[in-house]
């Protein structure tokens, strides 16, 4: 313990970003050949849904149905003129259709994460924090929240509230991504609540609350950002699970309304052509599939770079 | 320890009661009621309906009434399939989507595991990005379209299997194998980890300068120690695979109870949608009780309070 007690307040008082462990977690992610590759395919797919539009071909929506008449009413195939990855059977080009699909799953990825951590984190954080009675009411939550059968749940809100305002803004998708956010959070919650009860016994902690730190900036300064790097990693690694989710509502047909189309429509449209075209269903699940890989090595990486003693634990 | 698995069994009883009250209020606050069909009934016909089935009071009493009776074991009448009872029909698809679930839980461990093993002996070498490569084409693959690209594959193309349906083992096969694909590959990633964690631990170290054999090291210390947290994650795979079959029942035509999963919903069968919530959620909750105590029994070092 330091002395000098001012020493010890401009210290606590003045958080400087401490940029040493960041760099040296950025140094050990960029060593990681798997991160770097899922960090090329997020940086792809991010690019896809932000430029998508941009640089799609075709609007995601407009019907080429000449070109469809010349085939005989059939969808075309891949290499076809103006429709490098072909069209489905109403003529709508299939690489725009994928790159809105992209700017679908980047927003799944984003809005049902920061649902995740809206609620997660704050309700890990006070549970943590105070423990006791309010620890174990929001934990009991937990277990309500954590017994529910998700998917079941997601259809649920998703019918129940679809003529709502939410019910109809982003084509559909807002609810979806808060009904996955909703089913979700437990697990930040969790991890949130046992970095808080670890922090809080560490000497740092001590020391702010000796020299009159408010709990509220406890929390917020010196146990949510050194507890931050599980926390990271967890939605990281959530992104996949609710790319996934939203694929599979959308192939039941729950969730983006026509004509717009998430990957997981396009592939129970293409479905019906599987045999005679087959790019139909092939092309969706590629990028379903290189997403899902991106964002799973990314978080691996992370994991090994934020915690080198977990390396090797997936 | 008997307290403990006392209390944890016993907490069940509140969780599944919570899950009843939002997914009752929840599906009442759904617009539109049972009675919604293509062909549209009278008013005066749906009033006598909305009485006959206790429709007409309030939501509270509703409640209680539905609590009742569950209670007792009476799931209620379903609003769909107006000469049946829910219980027939749950009892009638819950065998096949129990063994479909069970067969795909049993066939994710039977692989997954020596597969994690199997990656985590051949570490950076060959078997390791084998089965590397495995689990990435699991994790990367959404159960629907595995199951899709099964059919073309085995079914149509080859001809080994029939397309759908769960009249014999031969009908099992595909089934199973999408539904398994996916915990396949998250049980083998978190084998190998948990594997890798246990290889650079002392005691594997004074085994090995002890003179004990290699095989014995690894049969004796490594896979009994590694395969400890494992076992976590072997409860939300077997709820996730008994709930998550849905999707395969509907691709592969099973007719299960996982078909009524969404059909509930959409035709507003309340009472069949109340029972598909209550099964599955004392699934989840009874199985990872069930796993929090194997847990503890087969792990000595973890002492509950």
């Amino acid at each position: 313990m330091a002395t000098n007690t001012t020493a010890v307040q401009a210290k606590v008082a003045k958080p400087v970003a401490a940029p040493g462990p960041w760099r040296e977690a950025f140094g050990r992610l960029i060593r990681n050949k798997l991160a770097i590759v899922g960090l090329i395919l997020v940086i792809l797919l991010l690019f896809c849904g932000i430029f998508g539009p941009f640089i799609a071909p075709w609007p995601y929506q407009v019907q080429d149905l000449a070109a469809v008449q010349a085939n005989g009413n059939r969808p075309l195939p891949p290499l076809s003129p103006n429709h490098i990855l072909g069209t489905d059977q109403l003529g709508r080009d299939l690489l725009s259709r994928l790159l809105d699909g992209a700017r679908i799953s980047i927003t799944v990825a984003f809005v049902v994460q920061a649902v995740i951590i809206f609620i997660g984190v704050p309700v890990g954080a006070l549970a943590g924090w105070f423990g006791g009675r309010t620890d174990n009411a929001l934990m009991r939550l937990t277990d309500v929240i954590y017994a529910f059968p998700d998917i079941l749940f997601i259809i649920l809100l998703s019918v129940a509230f679809r003529d709502t305002v939410v019910g109809q803004s982003l084509d559909g998708l807002l609810l979806v991504f808060i009904a996955i956010g909703l089913v979700g959070w437990v697990t930040v919650a969790r991890l949130t609540r046992g970095q808080m009860l670890a922090l809080k016994e560490t000497e740092f902690v001590e020391a702010a609350r000796a020299i009159g730190v408010s709990d509220r900036k406890i929390v917020t300064r010196h146990l949510l950002p050194n507890g931050m790097g599980p926390i990271i990693v967890a939605i990281t690694l959530g992104i996949p699970v609710a790319i996934l989710a939203e694929a599979t509502l959308a192939y039941i047909g729950i969730g983006v309304q026509p004509p717009r189309a998430s990957w997981g429509s396009l592939i129970s449209e293409g479905q019906k052509f599987i045999r005679s075209e087959p790019h139909l269903v092939v092309f969706p699940a590629v990028f379903i599939a290189l997403a899902l890989i991106g964002f799973t090595f990314l978080g691996d990486g992370l994991r090994d770079a934020l915690d080198p003693k977990l390396k090797g634990k997936q | 320890m008997i307290t403990y698995i006392g209390r944890r069994f016993l907490w069940i009883i509140p969780v599944l009661f919570t899950v009843s009250i939002i997914t009752f209020f929840l599906m009442h606050a759904v617009p539109g009621g049972p009675w919604d069909r293509e062909k549209h009934l009278p008013k005066g016909t749906q009033d006598r309906l909305n009485a006959q089935y206790g429709l007409d009071q309030p939501l509270y009493i509703q409640y209680i009434n539905w609590a009742g009776a569950f209670v007792q074991g009476d799931f209620g009448p379903s609003y769909r399939y107006q000469d049946r009872r829910v219980n027939d029909i749950v009892a009638d698809g819950f065998w096949v989507t129990f063994q479909l679930g069970v067969m795909a839980f049993i066939l994710s461990v039977a692989v997954g595991i020596p597969l994690g093993i199997f990656a985590a002996l051949g570490h950076n070498r060959g078997p390791d990005y084998l089965a590397t490569s495995v689990s990435i084409i699991g994790i990367a693959t959404p159960v629907f379209v595995l199951a899709i690209l099964m059919i073309v594959f085995f079914s149509v193309n080859l001809g080994w299997f029939p397309t759908g349906g769960w009249k014999g083992p031969q009908y099992w096969v595909l089934p199973t194998i999408a539904l398994a694909g996916f915990s396949i590959a998250i049980i083998a990633r978190y084998t190998r980890a948990s594997m890798l964690e246990v290889t650079r631990k002392d005691f594997i170290r004074t085994a090995q300068s002890k003179g004990l054999r290699n095989q014995a090291v690894v049969t004796r210390h490594m896979i009994r120690n590694a395969l400890i947290p494992v076992v976590t994650i072997l409860g939300p795979t077997l709820a996730f695979l008994v709930t998550g079959s849905f999707i395969i029942e509907r691709i592969f035509g099973i007719l299960g109870i996982g078909q009524f999963y969404i059909t509930s919903i959409s035709t507003r069968d309340y009472s069949l949608l109340m029972a598909m919530t209550m099964l599955y959620a004392f699934a989840v909750a009874f199985l990872n009780v069930v796993v929090d105590v194997l847990y503890a029994y087969i792990d000595p070092r973890i002492r509950y309070s």
